[in-house]
């Protein structure tokens, strides 16, 4: 035994290296199998007997620059839908959610029917909503009523997302510890003044990458918003394609879509797996 | 030393659903007095804490704070809040917010306090029970004897009249202890009234006035600490003594 501080032997240590041969090999492993399955996949799609008129048909580069010029406008009309009823989801769904959440006697009403609403707008497809109130509204000729469908596919899709989204909320005040409120409480701080600075504040943080995947399903389903007439992308490539008998149009749009949707659910997944990092880290705000 | 009588449970009642968990009980606690509770788990320790601070609703009987009857319902819990701090065995402390955060909430959103006078006194405080290198920290960098020692300072931000102590050090390392007790004996010498939960008899010892045994949901004895603790009258306190003395000897 001796009184000078252990010394670590120099160089990698035998983890380290355990850990990068099997590193290599399993970068090996997945590049060699990335390999096979996607030379089978393009050995069987060019070897099916369609494959010339579908490459034709879907995948043309002229029609494709073509129809890219007509749909990227209209794919304008469906980003502007996402962020207006993305904003007016936000609010109304923690409005919805906060009137679940309340336990004051006097809001029964109001909480009765927030659950009302919820239960009936996440049961009815978007698509008759979009209906019911895109054709239906307009048709009663009200006074300074708008008749515009872009304005009532949007009212439709905060409608019905705000039902699902007032649910994930609420999932994230209910996952708040009870503990937290009794500490506010016990300073004295009123019950509203409990949910506004502590528990709501929590609640949001934790619910904010299911947000995002509701939001994600949002974008894709401003397509909805051309069965009431206006072009939106999905209708343009579709008239693009009835028109010029091709389908690259289509092909177009769902690039359009993407180019939008990968980055946020990309964001998705990233602010997921820093949150369990947190979470298994100890840190659980 | 202690003063009249500040908080009074008279014949409390209380159940969860067809578990009684007070049954009768009776206490007093004088102006300046520190009172410890001791007794088996579940024998309603915490329960009798967060009556008194108004997070259980009473079942029967009375609580009063300074002869004003807090048990009353349909009273203005909030107001009575102000006037107690509570501290829990988890701290509780807001995790999205930092110490500073914490400590200031309760002041300023409860008691109007304006910011800067907020930050004042909440900076006086953490640097008195050595905290003040601390005030921007988050709950999850501290250890657990600052965390508590964080709720602790949270709740004096308050300017309580009264101090209620639910097993504060029971979820601390030991060796975090004696640093949470040390703030407690502060609070002693400078007169506050306490109501304390604990498991720590040695502790109970040194800093109680007086010691109440909590057996079957009410007081079966209570006493100054040396003689309910080395002399306890009754049967069923020797035997919790000699039951927490196998582990801690005290």
């Amino acid at each position: 035994m001796s009184d000078a501080p252990p010394v670590r032997p120099a160089g990698p240590t035998r983890r380290a290296r355990a850990e990068r041969a099997q590193r290599r090999r399993a970068t090996l492993i997945a590049g060699a199998s990335t390999l096979v399955v996607g030379t089978v996949l393009v050995a069987l799609v060019a070897s099916a007997p369609g494959w010339d008129e579908v490459r034709e048909s879907f995948f043309s580069r002229a029609d494709f620059t073509a129809a890219w010029s007509d749909i990227a406008p209209a794919f304008w009309l469906n980003v502007r839908v996402f962020l207006t009823a993305e904003a007016f989801i936000l609010v109304f769904a923690l409005l919805l959610a906060l009137a679940r959440s309340s336990r004051s006697p006097v809001l029964f009403p109001l909480r009765v029917l927030a659950a009302v609403y919820v239960d009936l707008l996440r049961g009815i497809p978007v698509l008759l909503v979009l209906f019911l109130l895109g054709f239906g509204v307009p048709a009663l000729r009200l006074e300074g009523v708008p008749n515009d469908p872009v304005f009532w596919a949007t009212v439709a899709l905060v409608m019905s997302y705000s039902a699902y989204v007032s649910e994930v909320y609420r999932a994230g005040i209910d996952s708040v510890h009870e503990s937290q409120r009794a500490a506010a409480r016990s300073l004295g701080l009123t019950s509203a003044q409990a949910m506004g600075y502590v528990v709501l504040p929590q609640a949001v943080r934790r619910v904010i990458p299911p947000l995002l995947n509701d939001f994600i399903a949002l974008q894709k389903e401003t397509a909805l918003v051309g069965v009431l007439g206006p072009i939106e992308a999905a209708r343009q490539a579709q008239i693009y394609s009835s028109r010029e008998f091709n389908f690259t149009s289509y092909v177009a749009a769902a690039v359009l879509f993407l180019i939008v949707t990968i980055p946020l659910t990309r964001l998705t997944d990233w602010l997921l797996s820093r949150q369990r990092a947190r979470v298994s880290g100890g840190r659980l705000a | 030393m202690t003063g009249p009588t500040k908080l009074l449970f008279d014949t409390v009642w209380k159940s969860f659903g067809d578990r009684d968990v007070l049954t009768g009980l009776d206490l007093a606690v004088a102006e300046h007095e520190v009172v410890c509770l001791i007794g088996a788990s579940g024998s309603g320790k915490s329960t009798l804490l967060r009556c008194a601070n108004l997070l259980e609703p009473i079942d029967d009987g009375r609580i009063l704070l300074d002869d004003e009857d807090i048990s009353e319902p349909g009273l203005d819990e909030n107001r009575i809040r102000r006037r107690l701090g509570i501290v829990f065995q988890s701290y509780n402390l807001f995790p999205h917010r930092d110490v500073l955060a914490n400590v200031t909430l309760g002041p300023r959103r409860a008691l109007r306090v304006g910011r800067s006078e907020a930050i004042e006194r909440a900076d006086e405080l953490l640097a008195r029970f050595g905290l003040a290198d601390k005030r921007h920290a988050y709950p999850d960098q501290l250890s657990g004897g600052q965390q508590q020692r964080v709720a602790i300072v949270r709740a004096l931000a308050m300017g309580p009249e009264l101090m209620l102590l639910d097993e504060i050090t029971s979820a601390l390392d030991p060796e975090l202890v004696g640093e949470v007790l040390d703030v407690v004996a502060e609070l002693k010498d400078g007169g506050m009234t306490m109501l304390i939960a604990t498991h720590e008899m040695a502790f109970a010892r040194e800093i109680a006035d007086r010691v109440c045994f909590l057996d079957g949901g009410r007081i079966l004895e209570a006493g100054p600490p040396e003689q309910l603790l080395d002399e306890p009258g009754h049967a069923r306190t020797q035997r919790f003594l000699d039951r927490v003395r196998r582990h801690r000897p005290a």
